[in-house]
């Protein structure tokens, strides 16, 4: 997030898009109730008419995988009737006259009908949002898990510069993080083409850096794999060995099954968890690993607020903690690492990376500090891009609509999104060992609208067929006009009702990150 | 009896609420919210609650595990690590650092994390790291 969650109950226009914020982040829903009752307005885009859709001043259901279209209209609108911020434009940007060039191609009557949203409410977002004294974009997957997912990032961005409201209290564009130490992960150099700190793999200067402070005898300077580069690498016998601590691939990724014959051809795969996950069940070997109430270390959450994760109990059984594995196994591999706790991690850390430079163990007694805290006497930065953006001015982005990998045809009339709910996270290997959540809701389902229920002959707990061009699954089906007609809807966390053996992995050519968010299935009463 | 209550973060989500863990003889018996944390101010939301059920869990894996003859068979930690250690650097030996791909995770902690790509690019020699933040 550039800004902190608490500044969001004083924003006057709060901006929602692919965000179930109520059920993914609820105690940002929280802050953003609490800046309704203190009068400010809400307009929710998202396709399925989630909970906080019931709260907000407008509505409006944008088509699957038309994030784009929407927000250049919003925008092309804010020109025509110049409301953007001149001013802010002029200092702080660049790259304005091309994306106007482009934005002048989206008038609120074709986007309308590129989306499905009356040109009347286009108008009406493009009028609070600009006119607001201070105004939040907030967003999730809903915006990223697209072909077009980075695209449609640049444009919430073009659309906080176009109107300046970025860089001050209550502003700013506001990625809500899916898992709870994402940013962390990232920060930390979990990424195939950064160091800790987002510093480049291929700068010589960094790289020598990290060679010295490591002590190594060469780092490569050659961006790793993604994820999906890792799969098919396994699959084509480029990749032999996968090493995964703490994740599991069998259920969350896009097209299961050829997720799981490339598991199957790793020569060595290792799996560090503390449950034993459908990925585990394929591991050579499994090192169970603790939970977060059996060891010390810290979380950055999704407004880069670094905290403290404390030792309650002793692991159970024999199980270890994580980064005590990790260490052993690099002591055996020939590359000997000995800390003597998580705390003098920490105290590395500081030193390679900049943007933690301030960062101790002994500062995180209270709330914690949001990063960048470059030095010990840093108070932490609560909101980015004061007074100046990260890269100077900020870029403005050309970007034009592309519609979805895939579109509905008569073979596979449905659109298929997929999501989380409230009782869950991430593939169940925790909610779904908690008794009382998993009693909240033990099986999956599909989101169904009557009208289309009707058709089928299915009523309410019926048993369905879906099936993609990647596989099929049974579903019960939950009838709600939460979703539109020739849309349905599942949670991806439960494995014996597996989203994930649908989904398309066609991904976004930059981030990587797979449309889960839209794909075509056929919808058949089951026998 | 030894009760004591234990300060941390939620593990469940990315908006990091701080709670308490009540511990009783060893066991993490409930969760409460903590009244002065930052994002949260004594809320929590139905997973935070109930975070400390699944942390006990009879399904929890208690020793290291490694596959002999087709099945996953309960050996002590030298082995594991052992076998581990050595199978890494048979397999960076026969075909290269980049033959070898590490997935970190958005659920361990920010010194995990760090240590995993350390390991993977200062001892493997390779950038293939990579992890589920777009999921
Ligand atoms: S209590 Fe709920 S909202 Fe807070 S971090 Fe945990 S899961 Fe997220």
């Amino acid at each position: 997030m550039t800004n902190s969650i608490a500044e969001l109950e004083d924003a006057d226009c709060i901006f929602v898009i692919g965000s179930n914020t109520t059920s993914s982040h609820p105690l940002v829903a929280t802050r953003i109730f609490r800046a309704k009752e203190k009068g400010a307005r809400l307009v929710v885009a998202d396709p399925r008419q989630i909970q906080l859709a019931l709260k907000a001043d407008l509505y409006v259901r944008q088509n699957l995988g038309t994030d784009v279209a929407l927000l250049n209209g919003i925008m092309n609108v804010i020109l025509t009737r110049n409301w953007h911020a001149q001013s802010f434009i002029d200092e702080r940007t660049e790259g304005f006259d091309e994306f106007r060039k482009v934005i002048a191609g989206y008038p609120p009557e074709r986007v309308a009908e590129l989306t499905g949203v009356a040109a009347s409410d286009i108008i009406q977002i493009a009028e609070w949002y600009a006119k607001a004294k201070a105004a939040s974009i907030v967003y999730c997957m809903g915006i990223t898990q697209h072909t077009t997912g980075v695209d449609n990032v640049k444009s919430l961005a073009n659309l906080a510069m176009l109107t300046g409201q970025i860089g001050r209290e209550s502003t700013g564009v506001n990625p809500l993080r899916g898992q709870n130490n994402v940013q962390g992960a990232c920060d930390m150099g979990g990424l195939p083409n950064v160091y800790p700190a987002y510093q480049a793999v291929t700068i010589p200067d960094i790289q020598k850096k990290f060679q010295n402070a490591w002590a190594a005898t060469t780092l490569s300077d050659k961006v790793g794999l993604t994820i999906p580069g890792m799969l098919s690498g396994l699959a084509q016998g480029s990749v032999r060995a996968l090493y995964v601590v703490g994740e599991n691939p069998m259920v969350s990724d896009p097209d299961v099954s050829h997720v799981k014959k490339a598991l199957q051809k790793a020569e060595l795969l290792v799996v560090q968890d503390i449950f034993l996950t459908p990925t585990a069940e394929l591991a050579h070997v499994v090192l169970p690993g603790t939970s977060f109430a059996e060891k010390d270390g810290t979380f950055s959450n999704t407004e880069r607020r670094v905290q403290r994760v404390r030792k309650a109990i002793e692991p159970l059984g024999n199980a270890r903690p994580d980064w005590e594995i990790i260490m052993e196994v690099s002591t055996r591999f020939g590359y000997p690492m000995h800390y003597g706790s998580p705390a003098e991690i920490m105290e590395e850390i500081a030193r390679v990376t900049p943007s933690y430079g301030g960062i101790t163990f002994d500062r995180l007694d209270g709330p914690g500090l949001c990063w960048p805290c470059p030095d010990k006497e840093h108070p932490g930065t609560k909101f980015l891009h004061k007074g100046r953006f990260s890269r100077g001015k900020g870029l403005f982005h050309a970007i034009d609509y592309k519609p979805p990998a895939e579109i509905v045809d008569a073979e596979y009339p449905f659109w298929l999104t997929t999501g989380r709910v409230h009782v869950h996270y991430h593939t169940g290997t925790m909610t779904r060992n908690s008794p009382s959540l998993h009693a909240e809701m033990p099986e999956g389902h599909l989101e169904i609208h009557p009208e289309d229920a009707h058709r089928l002959t299915v009523r309410q707990g019926d048993r369905v067929r879906v099936i993609s061009r990647r596989g099929e699954i049974t579903a019960k089906v939950s009838l709600t006009t939460r979703v539109d007609r020739g849309v349905v809807f599942m949670p991806f966390h439960f494995v014996e009702c597996c989203a994930n053996i649908l989904t398309n992995p066609a991904h976004d050519p930059i981030a990587k990150i797979p449309e889960y968010k839209v794909c075509a299935v056929q919808i058949e009463k089951a026998a | 009896m030894d009760y004591r209550t234990v300060l941390t973060t939620c593990a469940y989500c990315g908006c990091g609420c701080s709670l308490y863990l009540e511990v009783l003889d060893g066991r993490v018996i409930h969760t409460f919210p903590c009244k002065t944390g930052p994002v949260n101010e004594g809320k929590l939301c139905v997973k935070g609650w109930n975070i400390h059920e699944f942390i006990h869990s009879p399904k929890r894996l208690t020793r290291p595990l490694l596959r002999q003859n087709g099945t996953l068979v309960e050996v002590s930690w030298d082995e594991a690590l052992d076998f581990t250690a050595r199978r890494l650097r048979e397999i960076k030996e026969a075909h290269g650092s980049d033959s070898l791909a590490f997935l970190s995770s958005a659920k361990i902690t920010n010194e995990e994390n760090y240590l995993i790509q350390k390991f993977a690019r200062a001892a493997v020699g390779t950038n293939n790291v990579d992890h589920c933040a777009r999921l």
